[in-house]
This record gives structure tokens, C-alpha cells and sequence, in this order.
């Protein structure tokens, strides 16, 4: 027999996005996945400020020592300080990560949307994300380094022409997961009688899309973004470890990883720290993808 | 069935025209000049007719149709060739790699053993070990083995195998000395001595590239076990008395199998992809390192047969895997 006398709410009434905060926060990994990639984010950003060496500063004297109180994670073959290389390539490698997980989201949130909007353009649209998920990405971004480094840093400058065409190259391969996911939702929302409510008071096809069918998509667009830092941080340390990312003296935590590489035999501690960087990094975003996940699925939210 | 497959054959036909096309139209817009290598003491007219020679005078498309049939027509009948001892493809012009100046299938034919052997062996390794764990952590749900065979996948998702390798490479070759650390191609086997050193270099760029097979293949079993664990007609395997080990492992992991197989066949393509960083990383001298050195060398037909033949792998794998769904579950009917 169920209680049927207290019809009281115990607790007072709370916004969606409190729910959402609340079985967030019940997820320790997720927790910790979010503290730790604060961290890095906050360490990466803001630890240049504070730390006396630059990345880029050469002190041939100093070079190849061990960890110092100096130098924590010790200098390189000419003498650079490795925290400061970390820091500096985190820098870049996260940036990375969160505009090419811009690009690619809003590309397959837009091709997502339209699809499953739109009837007529169903049809192609898939078609075209089957095209593109039948591309080999790893080969084809090679070829499209290999193809497009001179050109774009002879146009805008080393570092910035590497960094859109990483970014635009890692965006255009990354997009389809997202355009499928947001597509079959957009699909079973359509078919709900709050589309039709809105649609029976003459709501255009604009704002359609903008009040009801976005804000509702929102959750596995979400998601798709931790899983896109994450993938893309991993697609960029790969193309600087293949020697086809940026330039050798910029650091990036795949170039360090691969400048680390070499100094294999006679220092091996050094492939260390910036594979610990990516790894943490990739981890807490993915086990924060995770918690995000259950939070907004509102049928776990609760339990 | 049989109208389905036929389909799918025919439809990717036009997806692999397509992606032939992307890939040509890409390496078309190259700058890089393949003429750059030569001395600037060459008269321009004789830089010309090697221009002529390399097959670069004629406009893009004939040189796309040539490609194509070069590929698709002439290449084909070498291996026939070769197979049977005929002479059709006598006096073809094959595709001709610019670093070598000999036929690319050639070289291919050559790496291709290293990359099946290290690819192939990770793969079903890392198979071997995932279906046990995400079997057992399906049975266990929320066990202290669940928890960590979570956690173990997490980590294999996160970690790259550009890290692992060379963290294996420090942990066994640098400080244990257990392993060699450069793979070492031209090593052949004779007798159970040189067996053990072919076994004890694969090891370790074996199981690199299997913690990720492992990372995602577990998780998909588990997946799947946990659906099927709490059907009806397990239940019923249980009410009519039979053993919980020929209901776990009979029943449901047969089901479960459905949906674990096609994605064992759907991620084959992608093995060969994270292939090209473990050959990197152990300087395996398979197809991903030739990929590498000819993308270095801007050596373009190379580029485009081989990125190619990673596409036709990955349409051909899906191909696989819609079939073998169909198969094997007989409630999918594609007609």
C-alpha cells in the first residue's frame, strides 16, 4: 500500500538545471573528472604568470638535468625548462581541443537539426555524413597537413596557420557523431505534441527550431562536446607526434611527447609529463562526459 | 538477404568513387611540387618532359580516369597474374610511386605482412581479453571487478597509444631490458630460437595496440550481456532448471554476441588507422610507416593509393558488418 496522505512537496521547487547539478554532483567521477580538468585549465593558463622561465628561453649551460628544485620536471636538449614547456604546450593543446569541439559541434548540430527538421533534406544529408564517416580520418589529415602547412603559414604565420588548419581539419572530420545523435533526436521530438502545440499556434520554422527543438537537443549536444575535446586533443597530439603538427619549436604536449621520443635511450623519464598531461587530461574529460551523460538523461536523474 | 547484400554492394560502389575523388581533388590542390628535389642547374625544358614522365602534362581528370583504372583494372590483374601465371596485364602502365620509381602495389605487397601480422594478432588478443571482462563485469554488475574493469576501459579510451608505447618501451626495453624495442623486419623465422625473438618484439607493440581494442570491445559486451541479462527468456532458462553457467554462456552470450560481433567487424578499419602511430612508435616497417615516409617524400601516388585502400578497407568493413547483423539476427529483416 502506497502513503497517499502526504501530498506535500518535501522539498521546495527547483529549476531543471538544479536536478541536473544535484545527480551531477552524486557522480564522483564525473566530480573529480571536472576538478582535475579545472586544474589543468587553471595550471596551463594561469601558471605562465607565476613560473620565472619561459617556454621558449634556451640555456644551453643548463641543459638535459634531471628534476631540480630549479626545474621540477628538469630542462630539455637545450637547456629549456620543462614546466614551463608544459605549460605552454597545455596552452595550446587545450585550445585546440575546445575550438576544433566548437567547429565540429556546431557543424554536426546544424547538420543534425536540418536533417531531422527537414524532411526533403534528410535524405542527402545522411548520405553525406555515410560519406564522411567512411573517410579514412587519420590518413586523410595527414595528407591535408602534408598539403596545407606552407601555404596557410606563408599566408598568416607559422603557429596561427597551423592552428586554424589543425582546427578546421580535426572540425570538418569530427562533426559526424554529433549530426547522427542530434538528428535522431530532433526525429523523435518532432513526432511530440508540444511541436505539435507549437506548431498548431503558427510557430514559424525559425523559432520552431530555436525554442523548442535546440533547448531540448541540448543534453547529447552536451555530451558530444566532452567527447570532442577529448577526441580532439588526441587527434592533435597524434599529428605533432607524427612530426606533421607544429613547427618543432612551438610546444604542444604531442610535440613534447615526440621531442621526448628521441632522448628515449639515454632519458626515458621524459616521455613521461606531457603523456601524463594528454592521458589526465582526455581521462577527466571523458569520465566528466560520463557523469554529464546521466545527469541530463532525466529517466536516470533521481535514482 | 541476398537483395540487401546486393544493395550494399552496389551503393558502395559510388561511395568509393567518391571518396577516390575527395582524396584525388585533395592531393590535386597540392602545391608541393614533385620537381623540387631537382638540381636548379636542369634546363626547365628538360624539367618538362620528367614533369611529362611522371604523367603530369594531362588535365586533372584523365588523370583521375587513369588513376582509377589503374587501381581498379590493372592492378587486379598483376595479382591474377602473379596468382595464376598469366600475361594480362603484360606492357600496363601501373601506378608508380615518385620516392621509388617503381610500382606502389609492389611496396605495399611488401609491408603489408608486418602491419597484418602486428594488426591482425592485436586485434584478436585484444578480443580474446575483452569478452571475458565485459562477460564477467555483466554478470557482476556494480562488483568490485566491474568498478575496475570500468575504470581499466576509461583508461584504455584515454591513454593514446602514442603514450603507452613508449611508456611499455621505457618500463620493459629501457629499465627491464625484456623486449627489443625496434621491431625488426627482416628477422625470419627458422627454428624455435628466432620464434622467440619474433614473438618477444611483437609483444609489446602488440598489446599497445590491444589495450584499445580491448578498452572498447569490453564495454560493448558488457552492454550488451546487461540487456540481454534481464530478458524473459532468461527466466525461463533459469525456471527450467539448467545450469547458470550453460544459461550465461549459452543463452545470453549468444545473443549478446549479435551486437558485439558487428562492431568487432566495424572497428577492423580503425585498428589499421591507430596502426600508423604503433608502426611509428616500434618503427614497424609496415603500410602506416610507407603512409608516413610518403607523405615526407610528397611522393602524391602513394598518398593517394594507400589512403585509398584504408577507405576501401572501412567501406568494406561496414559492408561486413550490416551483413553479418542481418545473418545473425534474424529478427533485422533489411527488405
Amino acid at each position: 500500500m502506497t502513503d497517499t496522505t502526504n501530498t506535500e512537496p518535501t522539498t521546495p521547487p527547483h529549476s531543471q538545471w538544479y536536478d541536473v547539478w544535484h545527480q551531477f554532483k552524486a557522480h564522483k567521477g564525473a566530480m573529480l573528472g571536472g576538478i582535475v580538468f579545472l586544474i589543468i585549465v587553471f595550471g596551463v593558463f594561469l601558471g605562465p604568470l607565476l613560473w620565472p622561465y619561459d617556454a621558449t628561453y634556451i640555456d644551453i649551460r643548463s641543459r638535459n638535468q634531471g628534476p631540480s628544485l630549479a626545474h621540477p620536471f628538469g630542462t630539455d636538449q637545450l637547456g629549456r625548462d620543462l614546466l614551463a614547456r608544459m605549460m605552454a604546450g597545455g596552452q595550446t593543446s587545450i585550445a585546440v581541443g575546445l575550438t576544433a569541439m566548437l567547429l565540429a559541434l556546431s557543424l554536426g548540430s546544424f547538420v543534425g537539426i536540418v536533417a531531422g527538421f527537414f524532411k526533403k533534406l534528410d535524405g542527402p544529408l545522411m548520405r553525406l555524413t555515410d560519406l564522411f564517416l567512411a573517410l579514412p580520418i587519420l590518413p586523410l589529415l595527414l595528407v591535408m597537413m602534408m598539403l596545407f602547412r606552407e601555404p596557410l603559414s606563408s599566408a598568416v604565420g607559422p603557429e596561427r596557420g597551423i592552428f586554424i588548419l589543425i582546427v578546421v581539419a580535426i572540425g570538418i572530420t569530427s562533426w559526424m557523431p554529433t549530426a547522427r545523435i542530434v538528428r535522431g533526436d530532433v526525429l523523435a521530438l518532432k513526432e511530440r505534441e508540444f511541436v505539435l502545440a507549437a506548431r498548431s499556434i503558427g510557430t514559424s520554422n525559425k523559432n520552431m527550431i530555436t525554442r523548442h527543438i535546440l533547448p531540448n537537443v541540448l543534453s547529447p549536444i552536451m555530451v558530444s562536446a566532452t567527447l570532442g575535446i577529448a577526441n580532439a586533443i588526441i587527434t592533435e597530439s597524434a599529428l605533432s607526434f607524427l612530426g606533421l603538427g607544429f613547427p618543432p619549436d612551438f610546444p604542444t604536449w604531442g610535440r613534447l611527447l615526440n621531442d621526448a621520443v628521441q632522448y628515449l635511450q639515454d632519458y626515458p623519464e621524459r616521455v613521461f609529463w606531457p603523456g601524463l598531461g594528454i592521458s589526465l587530461t582526455v581521462l577527466s574529460v571523458n569520465y566528466l562526459g560520463d557523469g554529464l551523460r546521466d545527469a541530463l538523461d532525466p529517466r536516470i536523474r533521481g535514482r | 538477404m541476398l537483395t540487401f547484400t546486393i544493395r550494399r554492394l552496389i551503393l558502395a560502389v559510388p561511395t568509393l568513387l567518391f571518396i577516390s575523388l575527395v582524396i584525388f581533388l585533395l592531393l590535386e590542390l597540392a602545391p608541393g611540387d614533385p620537381m623540387a628535389q631537382v638540381p636548379l642547374t636542369v634546363p626547365p625544358e628538360v624539367k618538362e618532359k620528367m614533369r611529362l614522365a611522371l604523367g603530369l602534362g594531362e588535365p586533372g581528370y584523365i588523370r583521375f580516369y587513369k588513376w582509377l583504372v589503374q587501381f581498379f583494372w590493372v592492378e587486379p590483374q598483376i595479382l591474377f597474374d602473379h596468382m595464376f601465371g598469366t600475361t594480362f596485364a603484360e606492357g600496363k602502365l601501373r601506378i608508380i610511386s615518385w620516392q621509388h620509381r617503381g610500382p606502389v602495389m609492389d611496396v605495399v605487397v611488401e609491408r603489408l605482412p608486418q602491419t597484418l601480422w602486428v594488426v591482425g594478432l592485436s586485434y584478436i588478443v585484444g578480443i580474446m581479453i575483452a569478452l571475458p571482462i565485459g562477460i564477467y563485469s555483466a554478470y557482476k554488475q556494480y562488483s568490485m571487478f566491474d568498478q575496475a574493469g570500468t575504470f581499466i576501459t576509461m583508461i584504455g579510451y584515454s591513454i593514446p597509444p602514442f603514450f603507452t608505447g613508449p611508456l611499455v618501451i621505457v618500463l620493459f626495453s629501457v629499465n627491464l631490458g625484456w623486449f627489443p624495442f625496434i621491431y625488426d623486419t627482416t628477422h625470419e623465422v627458422v627454428d624455435w630460437d628466432s620464434f622467440v625473438y619474433q614473438l618477444r618484439q611483437m609483444i609489446m607493440p602488440v598489446m599497445v595496440l590491444a589495450l584499445q581494442t580491448t578498452a572498447q570491445i569490453s564495454r560493448y559486451m558488457r552492454a550488451s550481456m546487461l540487456d540481454n541479462l534481464n530478458q524473459d527468456y532468461v527466466r525461463t532458462a533459469r525456471a527450467k532448471g539448467l545450469s547458470e553457467k550453460v544459461v550465461v554462456l549459452v543463452h545470453v552470450l549468444r545473443n549478446s554476441m549479435i551486437p558485439v560481433v558487428t562492431v568487432i567487424a566495424l572497428g577492423l578499419p580503425a585498428i589499421f588507422g591507430g596502426a600508423i602511430i604503433t608502426e611509428q612508435v616500434f618503427s614497424v616497417n609496415g603500410i602506416g610507416a610507407q603512409l608516413i615516409g610518403a607523405i615526407q617524400a610528397n611522393d602524391l601516388p602513394t598518398v593517394q593509393t594507400l589512403t585509398f585502400m584504408f577507405a576501401f578497407l572501412i567501406v568494406f568493413f561496414n559492408l561486413i558488418a550490416d551483413v553479418l547483423y542481418g545473418i545473425l539476427d534474424p529478427r533485422i529483416r533489411y527488405d
